[in-house]
């Protein structure tokens, strides 16, 4: 198999100056109290208000979201305006399903490295509780016939052509959760990689307890500093991720009902990431741009990776744009300080380790000569991941990248690599690199 | 041109007459500018146009009213009625041309502004936020006496004309649209378009329905509608010290629908409403308002961010005020749940003042909640506005300082500390300056700004200059205890607390203060600034 080479970044560095999060709020009951453009606009407020740096100074704003609401069609633009950018800077949305926030950073670096850009706000943002909820499509055209009867005696008729069946409404959250093409929910995938690798439920449910605990700890020792506070118009403030369980315990994730395939799967909910909304935004510069505006240096995107897989096996995605990602660039795992692999689900993240170190995955598959040497637990989500604190789709690509900045820079490291799963079947993986200076 | 109007003729055949006040920033109605009006209207009335639009020059808005400095000199009740009587004639004018006449009204169109305005045939107001028609003369202690109790019933109504000229509040230009105060409410693109549009296909005008225009008016429904309304206006102003009101609701009952004896009565009236104190009284209240604006030049300074530190009642409702007037604002306080509570109250705010959800929306990210202080650089105004206590604020200032802007005023809210105090170990103690807001914020018009020895004169101008972009009265004053309002109000309030120690009881104390005419009593007042902060200011 010949390795893609698409995403190498050609040209100049690019840095990571700085980047804020919101709290990541789990989805309870019906729609949380902020849209995806209120949470994508209170990080960027606060990141762009620290930073000793005029808006007008963006050169482009970029974001991830899966589904933006009615009233954020080019939700980026949206952003970019009520953050108080010039109107002539330009911004665009962008779409890789679960990548999108990974995806807005990578298009930023491109945009940077190729010298069309020198400050660019990127990241992403996903209100997942105000996703849709839709009319049926028998319904729709029911009411087009309501709208076209004329006078009471034809609206009659069209009247008692209405069904119950036609009520029923079209959930956007769980249909954008089934792959379109195979009809499998993401939890169904998981479920297809737990068979394949034999991930067993008492290890899914280790990983997800591992999740939490390093969460609550990294809360606990205020490793958590790009989360920045939100508040509602009520008066309610959110200063953290709310899904997090820190007294949870492996006997009560082992009492939850399988989620997907019931009533004998394996892939519950304790042992899956949370439905959730958040933003995470960051400002990519230029050397220039780093040295003109003296601007503070988190590090550098080194580069990125896409790869396809059967939407069945979307779990794997990592695994597969890590593989030629490391290859291309001479590196060994043992060479990657931190790693970051959202935590879509246990299971996936449990047969992504293990296809990685799978001698014959690797030769077969992937069509390297040998396997990779292990991913250390200890080097991966070292404060936890999308299990206890969630995953906004649009948004954790963008957090796991700033994330993992901090994480090289608290340990004084230098190499880290972020990588996702992508729902219908595609994985990204970015590598970057903890530096100060430009 | 004839002074203080244009006169131009278009292709259609239209009179477009500009009002332009000259060496005036705004249009005011005075002898001077009604007699050129007069003059302009008799000019066009010999052409034979097809029709007339009336505008303003002024970008600040169509017309302000009376000239009240004139109609201050004119105080004699025998030069004040035929004054009267002269502008009703002049207004009459329009009304009795062969061709139609449309008013197009922009920003402020108030007293006698808006009673030229009536005297067109339509009028039309620009749609957007700074269009404001109204009424206010009761708030001088007069009411309309330029035919405006005439056509204002004529026009909308008798009860909403009431309701309009007896609370003296301003309409927007769609509420205005929507009781027929102006025919048509249309963003500025449309707004000579529509004006052409009414002059050259004239539709019948605007006329209140026969509930409100003509059962209401009738001679034996008035003493009813007078009594209650009489009943309403007692439980806000006492007839005592407020005649003019009541002398409107008596003008009202006794002319209404006559409008020869309504002219009359308004000449009578309102010569006779000028000459009582109370109007005397609130026009120089208007007047001084008009000095203080003045002492803040708005040009010295183009404040773009405030940060506020402390976000307590005072200190997050200036930081939702500086929002709603368009500034940039960052809030900072120790505590998260104070800044919560502080963003809703600005949120209740804006609902309130703005109603238009985008604007709500604009004004709710202009406002941001900083519980790590992350505005400080970026300001250009910081207003501390912490608890009373030199060392805190002293403390708080050399955390302060060096992150801020080189420009930036440093202004503190105290109310009781000396500013020389708080300017200790301050590495520039001459931009300190005190700006010192009363609750509630959102009505308090005044601002005090304090000045100690070492302020530096600029930044004392650049803080009044500040206090008018948030369209607040600065009043300078020194440093000195109590500054100024605390200065006066202090020994009457401890008049009413040795009182209340020789045994008065506090209701009787009250009753005395309210109805000599005071909002509210001392007691209750005294309770209501804070016991705590009423014997810090004392001390």
């Amino acid at each position: 198999m010949n390795l893609p080479h698409s995403g190498s970044l050609p040209g100049r560095p690019v840095y990571v100056v700085d980047g804020a999060r919101t709290p990541f709020l789990k989805v309870r009951r019906g729609p949380g109290p902020f849209h995806a453009a209120d949470l994508a606009h209170a990080a960027g407020r606060a990141l762009l208000t620290r930073l000793p740096l005029p808006v007008e100074a963006i050169d482009q704003v970029i974001l991830g979201c899966v589904s933006p609401g009615p009233d954020e069609a080019n939700i980026a633009r949206v952003v970019a305006l009520r953050l108080g950018c010039d109107p002539r800077t330009p911004a665009l949305t962008v779409q890789r399903n679960c990548a999108s926030g990974m995806q807005a950073l990578e298009s930023a670096a491109l945009d940077i490295a190729t010298g069309r850009a020198e400050l660019v706000l990127a990241g992403g943002t996903e209100a997942m509780s105000h996703h849709p909820v839709l009319l049926n499509e028998a319904m729709v055209a029911w009411l087009a016939l309501w709208n076209a009867a004329r006078g009471p005696l034809a609206r009659g008729r069209t009247l008692v052509r209405l069904r119950p069946n036609q009520l029923r409404p079209v959930i956007a959250l769980l249909r954008g959760l089934t792959d379109p093409l195979v009809g499998l929910s993401m939890g169904q995938t998981a479920e297809v990689l737990a068979t394949e690798f034999g991930v067993s439920r008492q290890a899914m449910d280790a990983f997800a307890l591992r999740s939490h605990q390093h969460l609550a700890t990294a809360l606990a020792a205020g490793r958590l500093d790009e989360v920045e506070p939100l508040y509602d118009h009520n008066g309610q403030v959110y200063t953290q991720d709310d899904g997090l369980r820190p007294d949870t315990t492996a006997e009560q994730l082992a009492r939850l009902r399988p989620a997907f395939d019931r009533p004998v799967g394996r892939v519950s909910a304790g042992n899956s990431a949370q439905v959730t909304d958040g933003a995470a935004l960051l400002v990519l510069a230029s050397e220039r741009a780093v040295e003109e505006h003296r601007l503070p240096v988190l590090g550098r995107i080194v580069d990125a990776q896409w790869a396809g897989v059967a939407p069945q096996r979307m779990g794997l995605g990592p695994v597969h744009a890590m593989a030629p990602l490391l290859r291309r660039h001479g590196l060994a795992s043992t060479d990657i300080d931190y790693w970051e692999i959202n935590e879509a689900f246990a299971a996936q993240v449990l047969a992504c380790l293990s296809a990685w170190t799978d001698e014959r995955y690797c030769r077969q598959t992937l069509g390297l000569d040998a396997a990779f040497g292990p991913i250390a637990q200890e080097r991966l989500n070292v404060d936890g991941g999308a299990i206890a604190l969630g995953h906004p789709v649009g948004a954790s690509g963008a957090r796991i990248v700033l994330h993992l900045l901090h994480t090289l820079r608290q340990h004084r490291a230098r190499r880290g690599v972020a990588a996702l799963c992508i729902g219908g079947g595609q994985g990204g993986a970015m590598l970057v690199e903890h530096t100060q200076t430009p | 041109m004839n002074g203080h109007f244009r006169i131009e003729r278009d292709a259609q055949d239209l009179v477009w007459l500009t009002f332009d006040m000259a060496d005036s920033p705004v249009n005011l109605l005075n002898e001077q500018t009604l007699e050129s009006l007069d003059e302009a209207l008799v000019t066009v009335a010999q052409t034979h146009p097809r029709g007339l639009a009336l505008l303003s020059a002024k970008p600040g808005g169509f017309a302000a009213g009376a000239d009240i400095h004139a109609l201050g000199a004119l105080r004699d009740p025998t030069h004040l009625v035929p004054h009267i009587e002269r502008v009703h004639e002049i207004l009459r004018r329009p009304e009795a041309l062969a061709f139609p006449t449309v008013a197009v009204i922009h920003g402020h169109c108030v007293g006698g502004g808006l009673e030229l305005a009536l005297a067109c045939r339509y009028r039309i107001a620009r749609l957007d936020p700074a269009t404001r028609l109204g009424l206010p003369e009761v708030r001088l202690g007069i009411f309309p006496g330029y035919g405006g109790t005439v056509r204002a019933t004529r026009t909308i109504g008798h009860l909403q004309a009431l309701e309009l000229m007896l609370s003296g509040r301003s309409l927007g230009a769609r509420a205005a649209e929507r009781i027929g105060l102006v025919d048509l409410a249309v963003p500025e693109r449309q707004l000579r378009q529509a004006a052409c549009r009414l002059l050259l296909a004239p539709p019948r005008p605007h006329r209140a329905g026969w509930l409100r225009g003509t059962l209401a008016g009738l001679a034996p429904v008035r003493p009813v509608l007078a009594g209650i309304l009489r009943r309403r206006l007692a439980a806000k102003a006492p007839p005592e010290h407020y005649p003019a009101p009541y002398a409107l609701l008596r003008h009202w009952r006794r002319h209404a629908g006559r409008p020869t004896r309504m002219y009359h009565g308004e000449a009578t009236e309102v010569a006779r409403l000028l000459t009582t104190d109370t109007a005397r009284n609130l026009i120089r209240v208007f007047k001084l308002q008009e000095r203080l604006k003045g002492l803040g030049d708005r040009s010295l300074f183009r404040p773009r961010h405030v940060h506020v530190v402390g976000a307590g009642v005072m200190g997050g409702d200036i930081a939702a005020w500086c929002a709603l007037c368009g500034l940039r604002v960052s809030l900072q306080d120790r505590s998260p749940e104070l800044i919560g509570r502080a963003v809703q109250r600005a949120a209740g705010l804006f609902r309130t003042r703005l109603r238009d959800p985008y604007r709500i929306r604009a004004a709710m990210d202009r406002l941001m909640p900083d519980p790590r202080g992350y505005g400080v650089p970026r300001a250009d105004v910081l207003i501390e506005a912490i608890y009373e206590d030199a060392r805190a604020k002293r403390a708080l200032y050399a955390e302060l300082e060096p992150r801020m802007a080189t420009q930036a005023l440093l202004a503190t809210n105290t109310s009781s500390i000396p500013l020389e105090s708080l300017a200790e170990g301050l590495t520039r103690p001459e931009r300190l300056v005190g700006l010192h807001f009363f609750n509630p914020v959102a009505r308090m018009q005044l601002v005090e700004v304090v000045h100690s020895a070492h302020t530096d004169e600029t930044v004392l101008a650049r803080a009044a200059a500040f206090a008018r972009h948030i369209d607040r009265l600065p009043l300078p004053v020194k440093s000195s205890p109590g500054f100024l309002v605390n200065r006066v109000l202090l020994p009457y309030l401890l008049e009413a607390v040795r009182l209340l120690e020789e045994g008065v009881p506090a209701p009787v104390i009250d009753r005395a203060a309210v109805d000599f005419g005071m909002p509210m009593g001392p007691v209750e007042l005294a309770d209501t600034v804070g016991l705590d902060i009423c014997l810090a200011a004392a001390r």
